[in-house]
C-alpha cells in the first residue's frame, strides 16, 4: 500500500495547507490524476498522484497545515487483474522447475510456459497456456522482468503507465530510467539560478534546463521570468537568500518591478500615440458571434483587441521584437504579452504565443486560462518566457486610455482602455458608438512617431473587418 | 639596458624588476641585496647584473650555495635594522632555508610580543617552462601562502615588477616575491603604474561578463590569451590577477564571480592542495549562490616537471586547457 504525502513543491517550501480533496475514499486513481488542492505560501497547485491504485483512507482535512512529507491519503493496489502486484519472475527457457524457495508454493505452482503474465493467481487457473501473440494482444504490463519491476519499484514509477519500447511493447530497463528521469523536477539547479528564481518568482518545476545533464541554469529561469528577459540588476554579493515567505514574495515581484520600471524610464525615450476607434462594426459582429453559442465560447471584446493587436505587430515588425545590445532585434514570431494584474498587488505579463495567427475562439480560450492560471499563480515557466510585444487592457478597471512604461527588451507597448459610448460623426451625421482608446508607448531609439501611427492605423483597420480576424 | 627615453619606454620584466631594486638602493642606505651569483654575474637570470659595479660588494653580496645560512642572516640584519633584500636562486632551493623561513621569519613577530618585526625581503624564481627539470622547475608558492605571518606577492605584469618591491621594502614584516621564470622576457611599454600599487588588491586585468578566468604570475599572460580567443567564440572572459597570494583578496574574487557567475582558476601548482584550491573553497563559501556552473581548475599535472619539452608542456596548464575549462563553464 502507498501513501500519498504532502509534496514539497518548491525548493523553499516546507509545510503546505491541504485546500481540497479532489477525490472521495474508494475513487481509483491513476497516476497523474489531481487528487487535492495544496495551497503553499507562493499559490494553490492541484496536486496529482504519483501512484495507480485506489484511494483509501483520507488522513488530513482540508484546512489543515501539515509539513512537507506528511501522508494525506492511503493508496491502495487496484484489484489484482488490473495491476498484478507480485510479479512472477519469468523462468529462463527450457529450464527445470527450481527447487521450492522461500516462498515455496508460488514457485512450485508454476508451469514450464516461458513467459507468460502470471498474476498471482493465475498458476491455478486452467486452460491453455498463452502463446506470445496472446500475450502481446493482451499486455497488461505482467511480462516486465524482475529486474525492471524491481527498478520500477525502487523509482516509485508505476508500470502501466510507462510506454514500453521492448518486444511486444514490454517495458524495458530503459523505458523505465526515462520515466524516472520525467517524473523528478529538474534534475539539478545551479545554486545562482536556485537564487535568481526566487528573486524573479519563477518556479522552477517545469522548466527545462540547457546545462550538462539538464542542469537548469540562470539562462533558463531568466528566459521563464514574467515579463522581463533580464532581471533587475541584482545586488552585489552573494548574500544567503533569506527563506522565503509570501510577503517577501510580493516584495520580491515589487521590487523586481520596480527595478524594471525604473530602467525602462530611465533607459527607454518613450513615444507615445493614440487614437479612439470606432467599435461598432467589431461589437457588432461579437455579438451576432456570440448569439449562437454557449457562454462558455463566447467572446470578449478584450479578445478582439488582442487579436488586432497582434496582426498589427505582424503588419508592422518594427515594434515586434526586442532592443540589444544597441540595435533592434525584429522577432520571429509574435509573442503576445498579455498584462495581468494580481490580487494583492502585482502583475504578470504570460504569453500569448503566435497571437497573429490563434483562430479568435483559440485565442479567447488560450486568454481565459491564462488569466486564470496567472492570478491563481498556477503559469507554467514557458508561459511567461519572452514576450516580444505587450498589452496592456485597463478597460475592465473602468478607466479610458493607458499611456504604459514599456518592458525592456521589448520596444513597444500596447493600451487599451474601456469601451464606452460616445458621440461619433459618421458622413457628415451624429450618431452614438461604442469607442476605444488605443495607445502606443514606443522605444523612440527603434521607431520613430511614423512607425506607431502606422501601427495604430492597422489595429483600426483590422478592428473594422472583424469577421478577417 | 634601462632606457632614458621620457615617458612611456620599452622595457622588459627583468629591466623594471631591475630599476626596482636600483631605486631601492638608492633611497635607503638600509637596502642591500645578498644571494648565489647576485655580484659579478648578475644574478642567474641576469636581474641584478651591473648592480654590484654602481653599488660595491658592501651592498651587492655573493653569498655561499647555503639557503638556510643567507636567508638567516637576512633575517638576523633585518631583526638589527636592515632592509634586507634576499635573492633565491629557484622556489625548489627555498626549501632550504623554509625553517629560517616559517619558523623565524613568519613567528618572530608573534613570539616576541611584538617586539620584534622582521623587515625582511625575499625574492625568488617559481614556475617551469624553461627545461629546467623537477628540481627547478615547481610552483611552491601555494604552500608559503599558507603561512601566517608573511606576505606573498606574484607580479605578473612589467608594472608590478617595476612597483611591488619599494611596498614590499615597506612591510614591516617578511614579504616574498615570487618572480615566474617565463616572465623576465616579457617586454612592453612602462607607463607610469597603471593599476594599483598597494599589495592588498588583486587587479582585474581584462574586464568580462561570462566567465571568470582567475590567476596569477605566469600564467596570466596565458589567460590573456585565452580571454582574447574566448572573445572571438562569443564568451566575454575576465581576467583576475591575484597578485597578492597572501593575504588573498577574497573580495574581488568574490566580486568578479557576482559578475560573471562561473570561474576558471589557473595555477601552475598541483592541483591538490593548491593556491586554486583554496580560490576555489573560497569561492564556494562566499559566492556559493553567484555560481551558474561549478568551478573549474586548471593546474599542472600531478608529477615532477619533466625535462623534455613537449612532455614538460603537456604537464603545465596551457592556453587551450584554459578555453576548454571555460567552455565547460560557460556552454
Amino acid at each position: 500500500m502507498a501513501e500519498f504525502t504532502m509534496p514539497s513543491l518548491g525548493a523553499d517550501m516546507d509545510e503546505g495547507t491541504l485546500q481540497e480533496w479532489l477525490v472521495h475514499a474508494g475513487d481509483p486513481v491513476r497516476k497523474g490524476d489531481p487528487v487535492a488542492v495544496v495551497e503553499t505560501a507562493k499559490s494553490t497547485i492541484e496536486v496529482e498522484c504519483f501512484e495507480a491504485g485506489r484511494i483509501g483512507q483520507l488522513l488530513v482535512t482540508p484546512g489543515t497545515t501539515v509539513p512537507v512529507g506528511t501522508p494525506l491519503a492511503r493508496i491502495e493496489p487496484l484489484a489484482e487483474a488490473d495491476t498484478p502486484t507480485e510479479p512472477e519472475a519469468p523462468a529462463k527457457p527450457a529450464r527445470p522447475p527450481r527447487p521450492p524457495a522461500a516462498e515455496g508454493a508460488r514457485s512450485t505452482a508454476r508451469k514450464p510456459s516461458r513467459r507468460k503474465p502470471t498474476p498471482l493467481q493465475a498458476p491455478t487457473a486452467t486452460g491453455p497456456p498463452p502463446d506470445h501473440d496472446h500475450a502481446v494482444e493482451h499486455r497488461g504490463h505482467g511480462d516486465e522482468g524482475p529486474l525492471v519491476r524491481h527498478l520500477a519499484e525502487e523509482a516509485g514509477i508505476d508500470l502501466d503507465t510507462v510506454h514500453g519500447t521492448g518486444r511486444g511493447g514490454r517495458v524495458t530497463r530503459a523505458d523505465v530510467g526515462r520515466a524516472a528521469a520525467a517524473a523528478r523536477s529538474p534534475a539539478r539547479v545551479t545554486p545562482y539560478a536556485r537564487r535568481l528564481a526566487r528573486e524573479l518568482g519563477v518556479d522552477l518545476r517545469g522548466l527545462t534546463g540547457t546545462g550538462p545533464d539538464g542542469t537548469v541554469r540562470a539562462s533558463d529561469v531568466r528566459a521563464a521570468a514574467p515579463g522581463p528577459t533580464t532581471p533587475p540588476t541584482p545586488q552585489s554579493g552573494g548574500g544567503v537568500p533569506a527563506r522565503a515567505s509570501a510577503v517577501r514574495r510580493k516584495e520580491g515581484m515589487r521590487e523586481a518591478i520596480a527595478g524594471l520600471m525604473s530602467r525602462a524610464n530611465r533607459e527607454i525615450p518613450h513615444y507615445y500615440l493614440s487614437t479612439s476607434i470606432d467599435m461598432a462594426t467589431a461589437l457588432d459582429w461579437m455579438h451576432e458571434h456570440n448569439h449562437h453559442r454557449p457562454v462558455g465560447e463566447r467572446l470578449l471584446p478584450a479578445a478582439l483587441l488582442l487579436k488586432a493587436a497582434a496582426r498589427a505587430a505582424r503588419e508592422v515588425p518594427e515594434l515586434n521584437g526586442h532592443w540589444l545590445d544597441g540595435r533592434f532585434a525584429a522577432a520571429e514570431e509574435v509573442r503576445l504579452g498579455v498584462a495581468v494584474s494580481l490580487r494583492g498587488g502585482g502583475l504578470v505579463a504570460p504569453v500569448l504565443r503566435n497571437a497573429d495567427a490563434l483562430e479568435l475562439p483559440q485565442l479567447m480560450s488560450q486568454l481565459k486560462d491564462l488569466v486564470a492560471r496567472a492570478r491563481n499563480g498556477r503559469l507554467r515557466g514557458s508561459e511567461v518566457a519572452d514576450p516580444t510585444l505587450t498589452v496592456t487592457n485597463l478597460g475592465d478597471q473602468g478607466v479610458e486610455a493607458v499611456l504604459g512604461v514599456i518592458y525592456p527588451p521589448q520596444v513597444a507597448l500596447v493600451g487599451f482602455g474601456r469601451v464606452v459610448e460616445r458621440p461619433w460623426a459618421v458622413n457628415g451625421l451624429l450618431g452614438v458608438r461604442p469607442v476605444v482608446t488605443a495607445s502606443l508607448s514606443a522605444d523612440h531609439r527603434a521607431t520613430d512617431g511614423a512607425v506607431g501611427a502606422r501601427y495604430l492605423t492597422s489595429v483600426d483597420r483590422l478592428l473594422q473587418s472583424p469577421e478577417e480576424l | 639596458m634601462a632606457s632614458d627615453a621620457a615617458g612611456a619606454a620599452k622595457t622588459t620584466y627583468r629591466e623594471a624588476m631591475r630599476e626596482a631594486l636600483r631605486e631601492a638602493l638608492r633611497a635607503d642606505d638600509r637596502v642591500f641585496l645578498m644571494g648565489e651569483d647576485v655580484g659579478r654575474y648578475g644574478g642567474c637570470f641576469g636581474v641584478s647584473l651591473g648592480l654590484l659595479e654602481e653599488f660595491g660588494p658592501e651592498r651587492i653580496l655573493d653569498t655561499p650555495l647555503s639557503e638556510s645560512a643567507f636567508v638567516g642572516a637576512g633575517i638576523g640584519a633585518a631583526l638589527n635594522g636592515m632592509r634586507p633584500i634576499v635573492e633565491i636562486m629557484t622556489v625548489n632551493f627555498s626549501l632550504l632555508a623554509l625553517d629560517q623561513i616559517l619558523n623565524n621569519a613568519a613567528t618572530l613577530l608573534h613570539m616576541s610580543g611584538g617586539q620584534l618585526p622582521v623587515p625582511l625581503v625575499i625574492r625568488m624564481t617559481t614556475g617551469a617552462g624553461r627545461q629546467l627539470a623537477a628540481q627547478h622547475s615547481h610552483s611552491l608558492e601555494g604552500w608559503y601562502a599558507h603561512i601566517p605571518g608573511i606576505r606573498v606577492l606574484a607580479p605578473a605584469t612589467i608594472e608590478d615588477a617595476r612597483h611591488m618591491l619599494a611596498p614590499a621594502l615597506a612591510d614591516p614584516d617578511p614579504v616574498l616575491i615570487f618572480e615566474h621564470g617565463s616572465l623576465y622576457n616579457a617586454s612592453g611599454e612602462l607607463g607610469p603604474p597603471a593599476g594599483p600599487v598597494d599589495l592588498d588588491h588583486a587587479a582585474v586585468r581584462r574586464p568580462g561578463t561570462d566567465v571568470s578566468l582567475i590567476t596569477y604570475g605566469g600564467s596570466l599572460p596565458k589567460a590573456l590569451t585565452a580571454a582574447d580567443e574566448l572573445a572571438a567564440d562569443g564568451i566575454d572572459a575576465e581576467v583576475v590577477d591575484l597578485r597578492t597570494l597572501r593575504p588573498l583578496d577574497g573580495r574581488a574574487v568574490a566580486a568578479s564571480v557576482a559578475r560573471t557567475h562561473r570561474a576558471v582558476v589557473i595555477d601552475e601548482a598541483w592541483r591538490s592542495g593548491s593556491l586554486a584550491a583554496e580560490v576555489s573553497a573560497r569561492i564556494a563559501e562566499d559566492s556559493f549562490y553567484e555560481l551558474d556552473a561549478p568551478v573549474e581548475r586548471v593546474c599542472s599535472a600531478e608529477v615532477p616537471i619533466p625535462y623534455a619539452r613537449l612532455l614538460e608542456q603537456a604537464a603545465l596548464p596551457q592556453t587551450a586547457d584554459i578555453i576548454a575549462a571555460a567552455h565547460r563553464a560557460v556552454d
